[in-house]
């Protein structure tokens, strides 16, 4: 029982991690119908600007961890919004006519560039960097289950991120443009909304949800190293596939539905654990080959 | 520039274009100091750019059109003088064979992605089951040169498991297919112990008649080096495949693969089975590209996880883009930049990776049709000699 409880906390923790990477392609294949696969290395700078942050701030005297925390998560959000409309503006935007598989290869690529220039030239870049425990650690016990105060805190944190993603798309001003831009660019236009300040803010808002991933990441491994955006990219990727893209709420699920897949496959074969991640996978192609558009389907029709 | 190269024969143009080329190759193969290697490349671009303003490019092309028999077997024989020169060296026979083994697989994954439009981002992963294969089979005892045959059934049969969902699927929900295959595949090797986990397999040479692929061939009191092998048998392999991908393009079956890409409603209408032409071109992809990895695999002498990760699926992918989707020629143009490239830049080994991805986003910005762009299909070249003024 303990075990099972265990594995549930941390198949929560994992799944929310997921679901916020899911939701930012979600975004931004809503908006601009592109898939951007630098995703998963915006991630890995989020966590890096944080990590920068939390030593800067403990360098210069701010010791009480809430401040640290404060400093992480503030720059890490700021940085990667930055850097997401950076990215859509001078990459994504230019690129909006291209076949569909050039706008994949060319942001692959620029994650492969985010991914070495942190690597080549973030001091010590090349290897994992030990992410300050900023958050309180002392545990519950419930009988033999043991539930840590800081697993519990970044569980109910990323829960909220996105309950307010889901408030800020359907109940503002800014979340009716970014839908009315998502459904239709031109009449979106012609209702005078500033469709390319829309996509960078979009895309900007994709990135932070990313960071805040990235630094959870980091708050509860302890650890972050240059490619952890690769895996992570390609598991939120997969995620929001499964789900159906263009759906929030499909993202959400593809999300915790990868980690139960991880968590069932680690537990349901003890013999050979090692093998979660070939069985996660395995079950995600299983799904597309039974429903090709995800589980929560798109619903444009197929213009011919 | 263009009134005089247009009275001279176009075939004529296109022979000292190749020549002009295999003693650019032959310099810049020599170059170890990377001032040299860079004023090289950059004298190349200068001389591309050049090129097509004066029209050679055109001139090659209509050749290319005109006697493409010809044209092949020049650069043919223009690969073999080059291996020639460098008979006895190892490296850069080691590199001339892996250009020509990259050049198989792009071919490959050319059908799949320029003709049908099937996207396969896990090209690494069957190029890493040719190669296992090819492990396995000098291991059992079966003779070695069965390696080939089967490394690309295997490739082949175990690409069938994903036909269902990318035949169902398309776009973005295609690539998660191939995506979540290429992850999974490298997860499965580091962790399957049969498959030497990790560390991989070594894998014992070549034999074909007798003769092992692993010695060094000497005539008389000559030796070269045994890397000799490796590169002739990839240039075999890569002619081959050429041809028949050539062909493919010519035949009726390469007219439905395009029509596939173009408009599958389309091709529908005219009675094209959308599902048979995906099956067939993602299955004889992968039989190419499982071909080509089992004599890399015997080349390199061992296998491990690490040569077939999703990263190196993407350099396939990206071979592909930059020699323009679906033109041969431009693929292997694209293998030999990808391949070359960084292995010459050793200097700055370190940030190649940074310069590679920035030079495939600059080519998508900016020459979003790769380098050698297809041209229109030409089915009767001798008929336009007199329609051309």
């Amino acid at each position: 029982m303990d075990l099972l409880g265990q594995y549930l906390i941390n198949g929560l923790m994992l799944g929310t991690i997921y679901a916020l990477v899911a939701v930012g392609f979600t975004l931004f294949f809503g908006v601009l119908d592109v898939i951007k696969f630098s995703h998963g290395d915006v991630l890995m700078v989020g966590a890096f600007t944080g990590f920068t942050a939390a030593s800067a701030a403990a360098a210069i005297g701010l010791s009480h961890p809430l401040a640290q925390l404060a400093a992480t998560v503030v720059f890490a959000l700021a940085g990667t919004a930055v850097l997401g409309a950076v990215i859509a503006k001078w990459l994504i935007l230019p690129l909006k006519t291209a076949p569909r598989l050039n706008i994949l290869l060319a942001t692959l690529m620029l994650g492969t560039a985010l991914r070495e220039a942190v690597r080549l030239f973030y001091p010590d870049g090349s290897n994992p960097k030990a992410f300050p425990a900023l958050l309180p650690t002392t545990a519950w016990q419930f009988g033999n289950f043991t539930l840590r105060a800081d697993s519990a805190i970044l569980v109910v944190t990323g829960i909220a991120v996105i309950v307010g993603l889901h408030l800020v798309i359907n109940r503002t001003r800014l979340g009716l443009a970014i839908r009315a831009v998502a459904q239709d660019e031109e009449t979106a236009r012609t209702m005078g909304i500033n469709y390319t300040l829309i996509v960078l803010v979009t895309f900007a808002l994709g990135s932070g949800i990313a960071a805040v991933a990235g630094v959870m990441d980091g708050l509860y491994y302890n650890e972050i190293n240059f490619g952890m955006g690769l895996l992570l990219g390609l598991i939120g990727f997969s995620s929001a596939i499964i789900g159906g893209l263009g759906n929030l709420y499909g993202a959400i699920l593809g999300g915790f539905l990868f980690a139960a897949l991880q968590m069932i496959g680690a537990v349901a074969m003890p013999f050979a654990s090692a093998y979660k991640d070939v069985f996660a996978f395995a079950v995600v192609i299983a799904l597309m080959a039974w429903k090709p558009t995800g589980l929560i389907p798109e619903r444009s029709s197929d213009r011919v | 520039m263009t009134q005089v190269l247009s009275r001279v024969p176009a075939f004529a143009v296109a022979a000292v274009t190749i020549l002009l080329g295999l003693a650019f190759a032959i310099v810049f193969m020599e170059q170890e100091s990377d001032v040299a290697v860079i004023s090289l490349v950059a004298l190349a671009a200068v001389a591309a750019w050049l090129g097509t303003r004066a029209g050679v490019a055109d001139r090659v092309s209509a050749a290319a059109v005109e006697r493409p028999g010809s044209i092949a077997l020049l650069v043919a024989a223009a690969m073999l003088v080059l291996i020639g020169v460098f008979v006895e060296d190892h490296f850069p026979l080691l590199m001339l064979a892996t250009v020509m083994i990259y050049g198989t697989v792009a071919l490959g994954l050319n059908i799949q992605f320029g003709y049908t439009g099937v996207v396969n981002f896990a090209g690494a992963a069957f190029f890493g089951i040719g190669a296992y294969t090819s492990a396995k089979v000098v291991d059992s005892g079966l003779p070695a040169i069965l390696a080939l045959p089967l490394g690309a059934i295997f490739a082949a049969l175990i690409g069938l498991l994903l036909v269902i969902p990318v035949v169902r699927t398309r776009g973005h929900y295609a690539a998660v297919v191939t995506i979540a295959f290429s992850v999974l595949f490298k997860t499965f090797l580091e962790v399957n112990d049969t498959l030497g986990g990790p560390q991989g397999l070594s894998v014992g040479s070549m034999k074909l008649f007798g003769w092992d692929f692993g010695d060094s061939p000497t005539f008389g009191d000559f030796e070269a080096s045994f890397y000799l092998n490796y590169a002739l048998a990839a240039l075999v392999m890569l002619a081959l495949v050429f041809v028949l991908v050539r062909r493919l393009e010519r035949s009726w079956l390469g007219l439905s693969l395009d029509a596939v890409r173009l408009d599958e409603t389309g091709a529908a209408c005219y009675g094209i089975g959308i599902r048979r032409s995906k099956i067939f071109a993602f299955v004889l992809g992968n039989a190419i590209i499982g071909l080509a990895g089992a004599l890399y695999g015997s080349m390199q002498g061992y296998v491990a996880p690490t040569s077939f990760t999703f990263s190196d699926s993407l350099i396939l992918v990206a071979i592909v883009l930059l020699g323009g989707m679906g033109s041969p020629w431009g693929t292997i143009l694209a293998a030999a930049i990808v391949v070359i490239l960084p292995e010459k830049l050793q200097a700055i080994q370190e940030y190649r990776f940074l310069l590679f991805s920035a030079v495939v986003i600059a080519i998508l910005l900016f020459r979003p049709a790769g380098l050698l762009p297809r041209g229109v299909r030409h089915y009767f070249p001798p008929l336009r000699k007199g329609a051309e003024p």
